[in-house]
């Protein structure tokens, strides 16, 4: 058995299937995986991410030590909530971890990392905290939701006081708060419109089921994974991971190598090894990939491209909204428009596309 | 709980076979089979005219999560796939037993055979398998 979140009995209890995901026991799907996923693109759908960790970073000089820590650049944010996504890379450039990091006070950021990789963005967190006398906080006691959908934000806001609903429909894209005593932020893993919610575990399961009444459906992680798919988000452990760099996982645009508003170097963690990278020209590029023919596209499929050698396939899936198969694979640096995908042996068409496939609820890929 | 048919044999691979008067046999993946798989999307059946040899994997179906492969339960020639599942893979998720059927085989006279099991045997490894 797994480590479960405050929301698992209440899982049981409306049918989930529980899976194993990070070693933690988590809901898959409560009746049709390919609904869920409908309901977050047409309406609202709620998931369970409490399992993702989050962590508080206090102290005077904890802007210079996410600095040093996180390969896109803190200085971005200027405004108290606002957040950032970030890789987190060891000194080889290779990614610890993708995470998102909110500006809270000038002594007081939060980051939320990977349930998988938890112990050991922990540990690194810690290890480089030190030099810069930052407190590192773990905070276990809060579970975390995710309202995602068109009527996810007006729904989730009927949950709050008067005050606490305006201020939350106020909040810009990619900003967070505090709103009646839950850290309300407009961010998500779907491509569609909402909220993420951390709350005290003990409310989880009341608002869960308020939610439920109010016409947002239970979701498990399959239908978010064919969403953030879909909405051409890296996972992590898929996508990328220790031993790939941010240019070869569709990640540049989140490395900040001159500091922000400047033409100046910054320093960070890793920024050598890319820089050898950037000089060389990285082999192997991120793209998407639609299948062209009848099939399913999965993740550790080859891929051969014609004339320049083959790649993998590093998530793939049926996209419910394409009603056609789409994946991400790796792929040397000058693949063009057309590859083959290796599917027990045959080889299939598939075209490379620039993700996301799907945004807001439109086909972007067709 | 799925659904067990009385009126069929079952293997412990999770595929149905149903007698035809005229000999032949239709075969298709369970109700529990499909419940465990989520909704399909994709099913490829074997063409006719493929002699099968009895275990080895004949089918694939396909859900949003997963591929898994349909092992042919008996030794025979494959009279027909069913032509309904390339535009409709859902129709064993809605039908498993009826409409969602993959095959009709003529069996090979005498030839080997998975083991099949009664209705009250696969209920009984449902179970054991957490049903």
């Amino acid at each position: 058995m797994g480590r479960q979140t405050p929301l698992f009995q209440l899982h049981r209890e409306l049918g989930a299937r529980i899976v194993d995901f990070g070693g933690w026991d988590m809901p898959v799907q409560y009746s049709s995986q390919i609904g869920e996923h409908h309901a977050v693109r047409r309406a609202a759908g709620v998931f369970d991410v409490s399992h993702m960790c989050v962590i508080d970073l206090k102290g005077a000089r904890v802007r210079p030590f996410l600095r040093a820590l996180l390969a896109n650049d803190v200085d971005k944010l200027v405004r108290p909530g606002k957040a950032l996504y970030s890789c987190m890379l060891n000194e080889s450039g290779g990614v610890l971890d993708d995470l998102i990091v909110y500006f809270l006070s000038d002594s007081g950021f939060r980051v939320v990392v990977n349930a998988g990789t938890r112990d050991k963005d922990l540990a690194w967190i810690r290890r480089h905290a030190r030099e810069f006398d930052v407190g590192v906080l773990e905070r276990t006691e809060l579970a975390m939701l995710a309202i995602q959908g068109p009527e996810a934000r007006a729904k989730t806001a009927k949950l709050l006081s008067r005050v606490g609903a305006a201020t939350a429909l106020e909040l810009d894209t990619f900003v967070g708060r505090e709103i009646d005593g839950w850290f309300v932020a407009r961010t998500g893993y779907t491509g569609e419109d909402g909220f993420e919610v951390m709350l005290p575990a003990s409310d989880a399961e009341r608002v869960w089921r308020e939610l439920n009444s109010l016409g947002v459906a239970s979701c498990g992680l399959g239908a978010r994974d064919t969403l953030r798919l879909e909405a051409g988000m890296n996972l992590y452990g898929n996508d990328m991971d220790e031993s790939t760099h941010p240019f070869e996982s569709g990640l540049s645009w989140t490395v900040a190598m001159e500091a922000a508003g400047t033409a100046r170097e910054r320093q960070f963690i890793g920024r050598e090894a890319l820089e050898a990278v950037k000089a060389q020209g990285s082999p192997r590029k991120l793209v998407g990939l639609l299948l062209e023919e009848r099939g399913v596209l999965r993740g550790h499929q080859r891929v051969v491209v014609p004339g320049l050698g083959e790649g993998v396939t590093t998530s793939g899936t049926f996209s419910p909204t394409l009603e056609r198969s789409i994946a991400f694979a790796r792929v040397p640096a000058a693949t063009g428009q057309q590859v083959q995908v290796d599917i027990r042996g045959k080889l299939l068409n598939a075209r490379v596309v620039k993700p996301p496939f799907v945004r807001f609820g439109q086909a972007l890929a067709q | 709980m799925s659904k067990v048919p009385a009126d069929l044999k079952y293997t412990k691979t999770h595929e149905w076979l149903r007698s035809l008067p005229d000999g032949t046999i239709e075969i298709g993946i369970t109700d529990h089979a499909q419940h465990a798989l989520g909704d399909l999307v994709f099913v490829e059946v074997p063409e006719a005219g493929r002699v099968l040899k009895a275990g080895e994997p004949c089918a694939v179906v396909e859900s949003v999560k997963a591929a898994s492969d349909v092992y042919a339960p008996v030794t025979g020639e494959v009279l027909a796939g069913n032509p309904k599942l390339a535009s409709q893979p859902e129709t064993i998720n809605t039908d498993s037993y009826g409409e969602g059927w993959l095959m009709r085989v003529r069996p090979t006279a005498g030839g080997p055979a998975t083991e099949l099991l009664s209705p009250a045997e696969y209920t009984k490894l449902q179970q054991e398998e957490g049903d």
